[in-house]
């Protein structure tokens, strides 16, 4: 992803600042997030120092190169930064780069600043197609206790219900802003809400109709990496890895549809089945996430804005950048999540993104009423 | 070279064009010119492949475009779209480049970078159109005239054998205007084939040797501009008082308006 730019670079066709400046900070973000990896596995009530951490994580990979004085790693350190650190690291960081490219397509395709996995309803399709699946035993008998022993079929069901929440959004959204097509952005983000709240209500429900469940299902409300570990990693990187490859093939199909559906045809873009594919990407992306994870909000909404100011708005350097700035996001939202509680009780990371978030979502609000304001005059 | 028999395109009920037989053959610059609301932008966007037709047919180099996919039909036509709404933080360098999409393969979407031809396409658009002064600039932070030649260069960036423009001079100063034309004239003495809708009747006249009048939706006049650019032609189609001379320059004929007083006055 770097690379592109780098050649941009050689050749001498000034891509200008923007590219030099997407590179720099993705080369920036990956660095940190090396960095935040090693220092989140050594983090716990068990702590180690980064050199352990390291040394344990190397021998995991079968190379010994005796980074700690060449003393052997303790085994009970090397379970707890393998087994349980690294696994729960790897999928914060991948829940919270699907997030975040999700969000950026979000908005991307449906030209609204607001809208992200979350603010749509499609998490909370998502979670509401896994409590079906886990309810109804689909999921395997062990799921209650954390997903112990899930199938395969968790992220089927959490991405079915992520596309039927998008489609009714969308629905809502057209029927909402009147004739045409032309889609609010305020119209749609509320038929997100209305969707969201109906989906919660109709998790409480499932909830109060099977008791043995409850706990299980209160995380998909208040997402949280609270027992998870590589097998869930397995179970959704399929799932992610296939909607990242779409979503990353038409990078630069984002960039003809934010100037609008006429354009982009002028332009040589089969509009509708662009769109198509990219939502289905996304859904991918948020319903694989959600899956293992439960409804984690904001990061698809706040890292993709943080970086158009950065980076600009061209999608080939902010997908990616996007990708890695989100996985760094949720890392530390889950490094807090689990430490900030004295005597080791955890909070739910859903509620670490959404006391981050949310103020950041006021501040947007107030910036995409200006923003509005001044794109307004109609399409081509 | 275009093409089209007999077109009609509709609005949901109202018919916007009813019945249009037009052909523009290859390397010559026309005006398209009407009162508001004869059909001009409804026929370009027909011709851009925004509108589908209600019935009759549209060929552009031979190819009849219902059978052309996006790309197929990008790649044959350019179009400088009427008015537009910018996306921020996007470098008008960036904008351009996306006039090169159809040009580059289905197979190399992943992230990669457009190749050097499409980065000379490019600048060359941009040098053309007089706007690399812009190019680092943000396109959303343009005025109107700018993002005009913006347009106009990301249409060269994408082909110059058709292009089709829509009003895309009329936020143009008077200078940038004659900039603009001459910029057309020069694409068109190199083999261009141009379809221009305009509301400026004396600058179609002074540039375009064929005019085509439409009025409600059908084609009202059609022919060199020597011939049609009359007074009672005139007077016919935007059914006010208008007087024509000739320009003290070039020779070419020129529209002059009548203030109503003066008119009325003139009995």
């Amino acid at each position: 992803m770097t690379t592109g730019a780098g050649e941009n670079r050689a050749s001498g066709c000034a891509n200008g600042r923007t590219g030099r400046g997407a590179s720099l900070w993705i080369a920036c973000i990956c660095a940190a997030t090396l960095a935040s990896g090693l220092i989140a596995c050594g983090l716990g009530s068990f702590p180690s120092s980064p050199a352990e951490t390291l040394n344990a994580l190397l021998q995991a990979l079968g190379l010994n190169v005796g980074l700690n004085g060449g003393q052997p790693v303790d085994p009970a350190l090397s379970v707890v930064v393998v087994d349980i650190r690294l696994a729960r690291v790897a999928l914060a960081w991948l829940t919270g780069a699907s997030l975040a490219v999700a969000g950026c397509v979000f908005q991307g395709v449906l030209r609204n600043p607001l809208a992200d996995a979350f603010t749509l309803g499609v998490s909370g399709g998502a979670a509401f197609g896994a409590s079906v699946a886990i309810l109804s035993g689909l999921a395997g008998s062990a799921a209650i206790s954390g997903l112990g022993g899930s199938t395969g079929l968790l992220p089927l069901f959490a991405l079915a219900g992520a596309l039927l929440a998008l489609a009714a959004v969308l629905a809502l959204g057209r029927a909402g802003g009147g004739l045409g097509g032309a889609m609010r952005r305020e119209t749609l983000v509320l038929a997100g809400i209305v969707v969201s709240t109906f989906l919660s209500a109709l998790i409480s429900l499932l909830k109060s109709l099977d008791e043995e469940s409850v706990a299980s299902i209160v995380f998909w409300i208040m997402g949280s990496f609270q027992g998870r570990g590589f097998e869930h990693v397995r179970l959704a990187l399929p799932y992610m890895a296939v909607g990242l490859i779409l979503v990353l093939w038409r990078a630069r199909e984002l960039d003809l549809l934010a100037l609008g559906e006429g354009q982009a045809r002028l332009l040589g873009l089969d509009a509708g089945r662009s769109r198509l594919w990219l939502l289905i990407g996304a859904s991918l992306l948020s319903g694989a996430a959600v899956a293992v994870s439960g409804v984690i909000g904001f990061v698809g909404l706040v890292v993709p804005h943080l970086l158009r100011m950065v980076i600009g708005a061209g999608h080939r350097a902010l997908l990616p950048a996007s990708a890695l700035l989100g996985g760094l996001l949720l890392l530390w939202s889950d490094v807090l999540a689990r430490s900030i509680l004295p005597g080791g009780a955890e909070l739910p990371v859903g509620v670490v993104t959404a006391l981050i978030g949310g103020p950041f979502f006021c501040l947007l609000l107030g910036r995409s009423g200006r923003m509005g304001l001044r794109a307004g005059g109609g399409g081509a | 070279m275009i093409r089209v028999a007999s077109l009609r395109v509709n609005y949901g009920r109202r018919e916007a064009l009813r019945g249009v037989d037009l052909h523009v053959a290859r390397g010559e610059l026309v005006g398209l010119c009407g009162p508001n609301g004869s059909g001009k932008t409804t026929l370009i966007k027909a011709l851009a492949g925004l509108l589908s037709a209600a019935s009759g047919t549209i060929e552009i180099n031979g190819a009849d475009i219902a059978t052309l996919s996006h790309r197929e039909r990008a790649l044959r036509l350019s179009c400088v779209p009427q008015r537009t709404e910018v996306p921020a933080g996007f470098s008008v360098r960036e904008l351009v480049l996306m006039g090169r999409f159809a040009h580059t393969g289905l197979l190399t979407g992943f992230l990669s970078d457009y190749g050097p031809e499409d980065h000379a396409a490019v600048e060359a658009a941009l040098r053309d159109a007089r706007a690399d002064n812009l190019a680092e600039r943000q396109a959303a932070e343009l005025s109107g005239g700018e993002i005009q030649r913006v347009l106009l260069a990301r249409a060269l960036a994408q082909g110059r054998e058709v292009l089709l423009l829509d009003e895309a001079v009329s936020a143009l100063d008077m200078a940038r205007r004659v900039e603009a034309y001459d910029l057309l004239a020069t694409l068109n003495k190199n083999g261009g084939t141009i379809l221009s809708a305009l509301h400026d009747l004396n600058l179609a006249a002074l540039y375009c040797p064929r005019l085509v009048f439409l009025k409600a939706g059908l084609i009202a006049l059609d022919g060199p501009t020597t011939d049609i650019f009359t007074e009672s032609n005139l007077k016919d189609i935007y059914e006010t008082d208008i007087r024509v001379a000739a320009h003290p320059v070039t020779g070419a004929p020129q529209a002059h308006l009548v203030p109503g007083a003066v008119a009325a006055a003139l009995g």
